[in-house]
């Protein structure tokens, strides 16, 4: 680990005047710290953020505000949020392990970087850690890697499964910087790697996720996330979906499906939304709108098996959601 | 002996200084086993590092003192100041500078949960965390279990139920183990088997684990 000046910062204004070029803040610490280790990252300023009023679960009518710097597993037992938001509490519990659930923090969760072994590895070629120098998953071990939104410059999986969750709900993500705040959707905040994949967000330089604000649509209450992985828990996922279903008569009146373990960012499926919607909630509709979900799959030598396996895993969610009462 | 004041510092010597403090500050210090193989590894580690990674000296802030800051933490009950270098992960501040070496390293990289501990009551990686953080907190280690001769109630359920082989995960399984019950995901070996996934055993004695904290009801 390289060396850093440590600072903790006790108000935004500290923390935006503290957020330079070459200082990282830190949270939960959980992906930093790690990647540290790795000299992945060399930040010459660390900065403390947690004593910042990021901390509220705020369940209102139209929707539900987040802070920051709530843990995920707080954000997980509240008991609104089980109620209300089904796959939000799976995809947080189905992430990591009870004690790194109890660190980590729901900006940092969306702000961590990728688990791909030649990204953490600084003697292996990585594109996204090293611009130009090469990216040795395509021509190497890449079993657990994306078969949708790749570039020939990466081919890295997004981690995060809350992320998935979060995307198949319209999140925003409220932004604070020295202009104040802002919102980005979540589906417009992640980058696909196209030709720069170092630059995986739009979170403006010096900027802060303050908090994410999730509406109250009607398909999060029958909703859930299941995750395919190579171990029943602590691993990351092979393939994952979140879906929320309005079914009203036994028909489906609103969709909501998102997919992870298989994409550069997280990744919405309209196609399969749209047609699930007006259809009967039988296991046709289920089986016919899943084949949308591979739609424009590119898979590597070692992950063909993904294609199958999302497409599966989406019509199996979509019938287990729509059993839920 | 101090190489801490040297401006500007290199991350080698830093390191290593952290030892001598180690030494110079402690005054019942005698030389164990630990503390030899800790020193000489430290060493043989720099002097690794200093080959892979010329030039990373230039990385180095200009005031080597800001590279350390003093932290004051409630350790087993026991209130404890120590001056760390920032880069001190809550582990190794345990481990070779608070001398409590219970606490094991097993992956020091969140994989593995050998490190866990709690913090303010909730269980967490320590490896994955700088000490600097944690200024003010209240730790406790498997060290911190025992009172008055009486092993903690889930320290003699591990014991009752054959909960180890080596042993070597099991300061975080127990601490582990005392987070998930007062969690309340205690309720079924299912439950128990989920919640207690972060801790790895290279044995498999997880059946054993699972009925430790199983007969344990709260604590």
């Amino acid at each position: 680990m390289h060396p850093f000046t440590f600072t903790r910062v006790d108000d935004e204004s500290a923390a935006l005047a503290a957020g330079t070029a070459g200082a990282r803040y830190i949270a939960g610490g959980t992906t930093l710290v790690d990647l540290m280790r790795e000299t992945v990252e060399r930040p010459d300023r660390v900065v403390d953020i947690n004593a910042l009023p990021y901390r509220g679960i705020d369940l209102q009518r139209t929707r539900l505000r987040v802070g920051a710097l709530v843990r995920m597993s707080d954000l997980a037992a509240d008991p609104g949020v089980r109620e209300q938001f089904p796959m939000i509490v799976q995809a947080l519990e189905a992430s990591a392990s009870a004690q790194l659930r109890n660190m980590a923090s729901i900006g940092g969760n969306l702000l961590q970087r990728s688990r791909c072994l030649y990204f953490r590895d600084v003697s292996a070629a990585c594109n996204r850690r090293s611009p130009g120098a090469g990216c040795a998953a395509i021509g190497g071990r890449n079993r657990t890697h994306a078969i949708l939104g790749t570039s020939d410059a990466c081919v890295a999986t997004h981690p995060s499964d809350l992320a998935v969750a979060l995307a198949a709900l319209d999140t925003a993500i409220v932004v604070r910087g020295p202009d104040g705040e802002s919102r980005i959707p979540i589906t417009e905040f992640y980058r696909q790697p196209g030709s720069t994949p170092g630059r995986e967000n739009n979170l403006p330089a010096g900027h802060l996720i303050a908090a994410v604000e999730v509406p109250r649509v009607p398909e999060a209450r029958r909703s859930g996330y299941l995750k395919v992985r190579d171990r029943a828990s602590y691993e990351f996922a092979l393939s994952s979906a979140a879906v929320g279903l309005d079914i009203r008569n036994g028909r489906v009146r609103g969709a909501r499906v998102a997919v992870g373990g298989v994409a550069t960012v997280p990744w919405r499926l309209p196609a399969v939304e749209r047609a699930v919607v007006g259809r009967p909630a039988s296991a046709e509709t289920w089986r016919s709108a899943a084949r949308l979900a591979v739609e424009g799959a590119r898979p590597l030598p070692e992950n063909g098996f993904k294609v199958e396996l999302l497409r599966r895993t989406v019509e199996r969610q979509l019938a287990t959601v729509a059993g839920l009462s | 002996m101090s190489l801490r004041h040297r401006s500007p510092s290199p991350p080698s010597v830093a390191f290593v200084t952290s030892h001598l403090d180690h030494t110079a500050a402690d005054t019942s210090f005698t030389l164990t086993r630990r503390t030899f193989v800790g020193s000489s590894m430290a060493v043989g580690g720099t002097v690794a590092a200093a080959t892979l990674l010329p030039g990373c000296d230039s990385d180095t802030p200009n005031t080597a003192e800001s590279a350390t800051t003093t932290v004051r933490m409630r350790i087993n009950g026991e209130e404890r100041e120590l001056e760390i270098d920032n880069r001190t992960s809550l582990l190794d501040m345990l481990r070779e500078r608070a001398g409590l070496p219970g606490t094991k390293k097993g992956c020091d990289q969140g994989a593995c949960g050998a490190c866990t501990v709690l913090v303010d009551g909730v269980r967490i990686n320590s490896c994955l965390t700088l000490a600097v953080m944690h200024d003010g907190a209240d730790v406790v280690t498997i060290e911190g279990l025992e009172h008055n001769g009486r092993l903690h109630p889930l320290q003699q359920a591990f014991i009752d139920h054959d909960g180890l082989q080596c042993g070597y995960c099991t300061p975080g399984q127990i601490l582990s183990g005392i987070g998930c019950i007062r969690e309340g995901h205690n309720r079924s070996r299912a439950e128990v088997a989920e919640w207690m996934s972060g801790n790895l055993c290279r044995c498999g004695a997880y059946s054993n684990i699972v009925d430790a904290v199983l007969s344990v009801r709260e604590v």
